[in-house]
């Protein structure tokens, strides 16, 4: 089946969101949430590297053997994390301590992995753009919704700027870890109310929702089934 | 002696409880909430986190001492750490099947999973960040082993502390939009909450 171009774009953004409907790379989105600039930061950076690696998937996809192809994506990615982490060091440096560790780790984040794996080595390099783009397009809605609700009930502000009376009345618990686990369970919990379900009924954590899939390979996965059972 | 000691004491104390990586740091949350339905799943997946999280850092952390630094390539860290890391898990998996082959049969399954683990590649990175210094190896050397035990065991504590509760949610009954992921997140909160409790604590023993 032959998807247009079009809904090739639209698919990251809506249908499967990474975040919020396949629920991928996880630890950034709770993280560096706090702040709405941080969000489109992170989402940028990730936008990027999932640009450029899908780019240079697609086009290796017939030279790099099956075995090792997922060290080879590894490679790639972290070349274009490396070049990412450079260039806001050196550009953004405020940008750089608010993300911290996070942005050598987005070479481990599990959405550009998954797509490599999923999409790029698939994929003409046109078509592998196009899911790149609507991935980190959606990627970065998702954390800016999350990360424009934290701002503006933990800290009173919404991009550095003040909101007259929630500043004074701020719910700090919001910005730290307890409220980023709560806020992600409502964000869901409301997808899965305006998508009647259809989004992710009860999504379970079998072997296809999970995060490592990509990675571990088929093998690995049945074995683990294999041992649940 | 007696400074030193105390000093990895509070290392460990505070990688476990204060900045407790899962429930504090947002690291390793796909292992969090994929793996911690069963306890006893939840146990093995910690146990291979630990194990990988200390031979990581000993690996890496003399790599970036003795190589990386000398060389003027510390911008190389990301692309290294995480092949390495990646091959580490490999080779101990081979290990493993060869020689112990009962401890291959309750980790092995597991590491596959670890190597795209976001908080193996933050202990070595953290560690290089926090402890490194120009002058001595082996002092820090030993305190960046202890904070990978310490974040390894940290790991331990909330997978099964949240194994329990989860058992516990399952069971609820929550409205239709929030069954699965959302309750499970939400108590993930309940629990990252308590551990808040831990702020300060220390300073207050140790300090």
């Amino acid at each position: 089946m032959k998807k247009s171009k079009f809904s090739i774009l639209t698919n990251g953004i809506i249908k499967e969101n990474p975040i919020l409907v396949l629920v991928l790379g996880t630890c950034p989105f709770l993280a560096v949430t706090t702040q709405a600039s941080n969000a489109i930061g992170m989402g940028a950076a990730v936008t990027f590297v999932l640009l450029c690696s899908n780019i240079i998937v697609s086009l290796l996809r017939k030279i790099i053997p099956d075995k090792v192809r997922i060290p080879c994506y590894i490679v790639v990615i972290a070349s274009f994390v490396t070049l990412v982490q450079m260039i806001v060091k050196a550009f953004l440096p405020e940008l750089d301590t608010s993300l911290g560790l996070f942005l050598p780790l987005i070479v481990v984040n599990c959405i550009i992995l998954g797509r490599a794996e999923m999409f790029a080595s698939k994929n003409g390099i046109v078509d592998s753009a196009l899911d790149a783009i609507g991935m980190g397009i959606g990627y970065t809605l998702a954390m800016l919704v999350m990360a424009s609700v934290r701002e503006i009930v933990g800290n009173g502000t919404w991009y550095g700027i003040e909101i007259p009376v929630l500043v004074d009345n701020n719910i700090l618990i919001m910005t730290m870890a307890p409220g980023g686990f709560a806020m992600f369970g409502i964000l869901i919990a409301i997808v899965n109310k305006l998508s009647h379900g259809k989004a992710i009924k009860k999504k379970e954590f079998g072997c296809e929702g999970c995060p490592s899939a990509a990675a571990c390979g088929q093998a690995g996965c049945t074995q683990k089934e294999a041992a649940v059972k | 002696m007696i400074e030193n000691i105390k000093v990895l004491i509070g290392i460990i104390m505070a990688a476990v409880l204060v900045n407790n990586y899962v429930l504090s740091q947002f690291l390793g949350i796909c292992p969090f909430l994929g793996v911690s339905k069963k306890l006893d799943q939840a146990t093995g997946m910690s146990v291979a986190v630990i194990f990988v999280m200390v031979l990581a850092t000993a690996v890496t952390y003399p790599i970036q001492y003795f190589l990386l630094n000398p060389k003027g390539m510390g911008y190389l860290q990301t692309v290294v750490f995480i092949l390495v890391i990646a091959a580490l898990v490999q080779l101990l998996e081979i290990v493993l099947k060869k020689y112990i082959p009962a401890l291959h049969a309750s980790l092995g399954v597991y590491l596959p999973l670890i190597t795209t683990n976001c908080a193996v590649l933050a202990v070595c990175i953290s560690n290089v960040d926090n402890y490194m210094t120009a002058t001595s190896f082996g002092g820090t050397f030993v305190q960046a082993l202890v904070n990978a035990l310490g974040s390894g065991l940290g790991f331990l504590l909330a997978m099964v502390m949240f194994a329990g509760v989860r058992s516990q949610v399952e069971r609820c009954n929550c409205p239709e939009s929030f069954k699965g992921m959302p309750i499970t997140l939400i108590s993930a909160a309940i629990v990252s909450v308590s551990f808040m409790g831990f702020a300060g604590v220390v300073d207050n023993l140790l300090g």
